[in-house]
């Protein structure tokens, strides 16, 4: 009809160091729904956004894993409040991307808000489920205590564009780690759109950062890269080859990789394994010392 | 440094300047080595395949110890095979009666415990005051924690029914060849898995002594199998495609090589690797204990440690003062015989590492550190090398940033404690550091920013079964010891 008014269409960017640039290629490619519909261009990001979205993450690694986890836990319930705040935008962009029905889209959505919930509530909880006290057999103060292993490139899910999205990306950075995150390449607006659900949210800028391409080009060069502690190599299900270049790349500085489960079911209880699977142990010693005469009954 | 060839080569030498030490050996009378060994398979120690062998020695007088059987691929075939069969009734059994057998273990390792510390200071070179006083009761202590932790595991925080993962591939070092065994059979057997234990080409021979002490346990057929051999028998159990789990200890060079092996198979993996641990010394430290925590910290076992604290960080206002302590205490230092119980630095593992030393340590003097070397007269015979200081050392000098595993410490300064935290985490590896000062807020907040696995404050080189040891970065992955280390023997 032609009473009707032209939409204005959101020119999808990528996200990194807290801002919102397009590839420094250049390149876009077309996205498009189940149907073949074109739903936007999004950036295909280069082996440069790649490696500057590193810089950003390294960044803003101390100040996010130096924060206390109480602040990290509250950070992350400010993503789910602004997350649920735009649960129609995410609904209609989940259904779009994902050929599902709105119920069955707003569902994908609650759940991945209630995931950000369920992850902001362990950030304050996972040390002491995890750390303590190692009873030695000596005169020692003895404890153990996880923390964050560092920057982590996550290959995002294929198949769960926002759902599948927040259960990787939450898990690695509430305790403390810095993300760069590489999108479902086929139905990469949901992440994109998150970008800017997490700038509004008091996540500090590099904290997390979102790139949209190909897996297969931008997975090589973080998987190599010399400043990435670890992998997680969920998008890769399906494709033991790149699975397994990937993981012969990240050995090179030893990174942490986790593996694809063969089956993910992103809707099942979670678990602490994505959580640990990103956690150092350090343990630290110290003498008691006595309280002077040797037989004290102090 | 004097090589004094008059000097009997099988007593220590007497520090400068003091008194001397009467001969004190312990008598290798307690140890019986064979003149051969088999590789201990499927419950029988049998032949190599193709019948090859290689000759362990005795880094201290490079006499012959023994012969023992070198395994190939068809060997390791027959052992992970044997391993597989196992499994079957070794994971099936309850908990508790898997833990009888480790308690077991404990028991008969603490029974023969003089008897493998002589044999192990024989096959290794360190002085039987440490394998006497810190290898053994760790090894013992170890399989008696697992022990406990068998018929427990529902409650270890990996789920409420953990499985085992399979056969476990192990590969461990020369450095403490009993205890990385200890480190990676118990608790590996306590949750039910069945192993494959490569011991280092130039130690076997405590591992296959311990292939005895399963023996006396009862342990049944091909739960534990022992492989000696060199890098190509390692390299051929852990790429086996009947293995689901990798454990290693040793260079990073090779744990990169065995990370990239693994890739795409799904094989389980973990990798405790070198390190380059910063000893950090603040101007209000305790310098006499500080000198006797760098001393431990880069002497303990002639500094073959991968979690040696190889790099002084000294406050630039205690340098002096702390260095001529360190020096004072470093001419006390006996070098010499490892199994004379007054030895405090015995000899170096092999000539190879021994060659390895003497080239670092060269190329710190040549890159323009300044070399000081402790006096002390080095037996004829055998692979020694004097404990070293390099002092004006750069970041740049390869004796700052590469693992030397010997007994070399270089020592740099620092004003703040950020230059010290800085300098610290300034190295690819992540193992080990300590930090020295009174001020405990001080301890609390440079603890927290090393980027290393274990932090010793006002000690070092300390260790226990109940304490996760591991490391960060290109030190490796995974952890040992304490709950933590059931992880990567279970399924979760």
């Amino acid at each position: 009809m032609s009473t009707d008014r032209l939409n204005v269409l959101k020119t999808y960017k990528l996200y990194v160091g807290g801002k919102f640039p397009r590839s420094e290629s250049g390149r876009v490619y077309e996205v498009t729904d189940s149907k073949g519909n074109w739903l936007a261009n999004a950036p295909r990001s280069s082996r440069k956004d790649a490696r500057d979205a590193v810089v950003a993450a390294r960044k803003a690694f101390g100040g996010w894993s130096g924060a206390t986890a109480y602040n990290r836990g509250q950070v992350l319930y400010r993503v789910a409040e602004m997350l649920e705040g735009r649960r129609d935008q995410f609904t209609a962009e989940v259904a779009a991307a994902e050929g599902l029905s709105r119920a069955k889209a707003a569902a994908q959505v609650d759940a991945a808000v209630d995931r950000w919930v369920w992850y902001a509530g362990w950030s304050d909880k996972v040390a002491q489920v995890v750390g303590g006290a190692n009873p030695v057999a000596g005169p020692y103060f003895n404890l153990s205590t996880p923390e964050p292993t560092g920057v982590v490139a996550v290959i995002a899910p294929a198949g769960s564009s926002l759902l599948g999205l927040v259960s990787v990306v939450a898990p690695v950075i509430v305790t403390g780690n810095t993300a760069v995150v590489v999108a479902d390449e086929s139905a990469p607006l949901p992440a994109l759109s998150l970008a800017e659900v997490l700038a509004t949210s008091d996540v500090p800028g590099g904290v997390v950062n979102v790139l949209s391409g190909s897996a297969a080009e931008l997975g090589a060069p973080l998987a190599a890269h010399q400043d990435v502690n670890a992998v997680d190599l969920a998008g890769t299900a399906g494709d033991t080859g790149l699975a397994t270049e990937l993981e012969v790349a990240a050995a090179d500085n030893l990174k942490r990789v986790l593996r694809p489960a063969p089956t993910a079911d992103w809707s099942a209880a979670p678990g602490t394994g994505r959580m640990l699977a990103f956690l150092e142990t350090k343990t630290v010693w110290h003498p008691t010392g006595g309280l002077g005469a040797a037989g004290s009954s102090y | 440094m004097t090589n004094d060839a008059t000097h009997p080569s099988g007593s220590p030498a007497a520090p400068a300047g003091l008194f001397s030490y009467a001969p004190a050996p312990e008598s290798r009378a307690v140890v019986d080595i064979a003149p051969s060994y088999g590789l201990f398979v499927d419950g029988e120690f049998r032949e190599a395949a193709d019948g090859g062998v290689m000759t362990t020695l005795s880094p201290a007088t490079e006499e012959k110890l023994s012969e023992v059987a070198h395994a190939g691929e068809a060997d390791v075939d027959a052992a992970v095979r044997a391993a597989r069969t196992a499994f079957t009734g070794w994971s099936a059994l309850p908990g508790a009666e898997r833990a009888k057998y480790l308690f077991r273990i404990a028991r008969i390792i603490q029974e023969r415990s003089r008897e493998l510390a002589v044999l192990e200071t024989l096959d290794n070179g360190k002085p039987i005051k440490e394998s006497r006083d810190a290898d053994l009761p760790l090894v013992a202590a170890h399989f008696f924690y697992y022990a406990g932790w068998a018929d427990k595991l529902e409650h270890a925080g990996f789920g409420p029914a953990p499985r085992p993962v399979g056969v476990a591939a192990q590969v461990i070092p020369w450095n403490f060849p009993l205890l990385m065994l200890a480190w990676k059979v118990a608790p590996a057997l306590a949750c039910g898995n069945t192993v494959v234990l490569k011991p280092a080409e130039t130690t076997p021979l405590s591992a296959l002594f311990f292939a005895d002490i399963c023996r006396q346990a009862g342990l049944p057929r091909g739960v534990v199998n022992i492989l000696t051999g060199d890098g190509a028998t390692g390299a051929a159990l852990v790429g086996h495609g009947g293995v689901d789990k990798v454990a290693f200890t040793g260079s990073t060079a090779v744990g990169k090589e065995i990370a990239r092996t693994v890739a795409g198979t799904g094989k389980r993996l973990t990798l405790e690797l070198g390190g380059k641990g910063a000893n950090i010394v603040f101007d209000d430290a305790p310098l006499d204990q500080a000198v006797e925590g760098i001393v431990n910290g880069v002497f303990f076992n002639q500094g073959q440690v991968c979690c040696a604290g190889s790099r002084l960080l000294v406050q630039e206002s205690v340098h002096d003062e702390l260095l001529t302590a360190l020096q004072r205490r470093l001419r006390t230092l006996r070098v010499g015989d490892p199994l004379d119980k007054n030895t405090d630095v015995g000899a170096i593992n092999s000539a190879e590492q021994l060659a390895r030393i003497t080239e670092l340590a060269d190329s710190g003097e040549a890159e323009g550190a300044q070399r000081w070397t402790a006096p002390c007269d080095l037996p004829s015979q055998g692979y020694w090398f004097a404990p070293t200081l390099f002092l004006g050392v750069s970041q740049a000098h390869r004796v700052a940033r590469e693992e030397i595993f010997g007994p070399v410490l270089s020592v740099l300064t620092f004003r703040t404690p950020e230059e010290a935290v800085a300098k610290a985490n300034n190295t690819p590896y992540g193992l080990s550091a300590g930090v020295w000062t009174e001020k405990g807020s001080r301890i609390l907040a440079v603890s927290q920013r090393l980027r290393a696995g274990v932090v010793w404050a006002n000690t070092f080189n300390k260790f226990d079964p109940t304490s996760p040891f591991g490391g960060y970065r290109e030190s490796g992955f995974g952890r040992e010891g304490g709950r933590h280390g059931l992880e990567a023997y279970l399924e979760h």
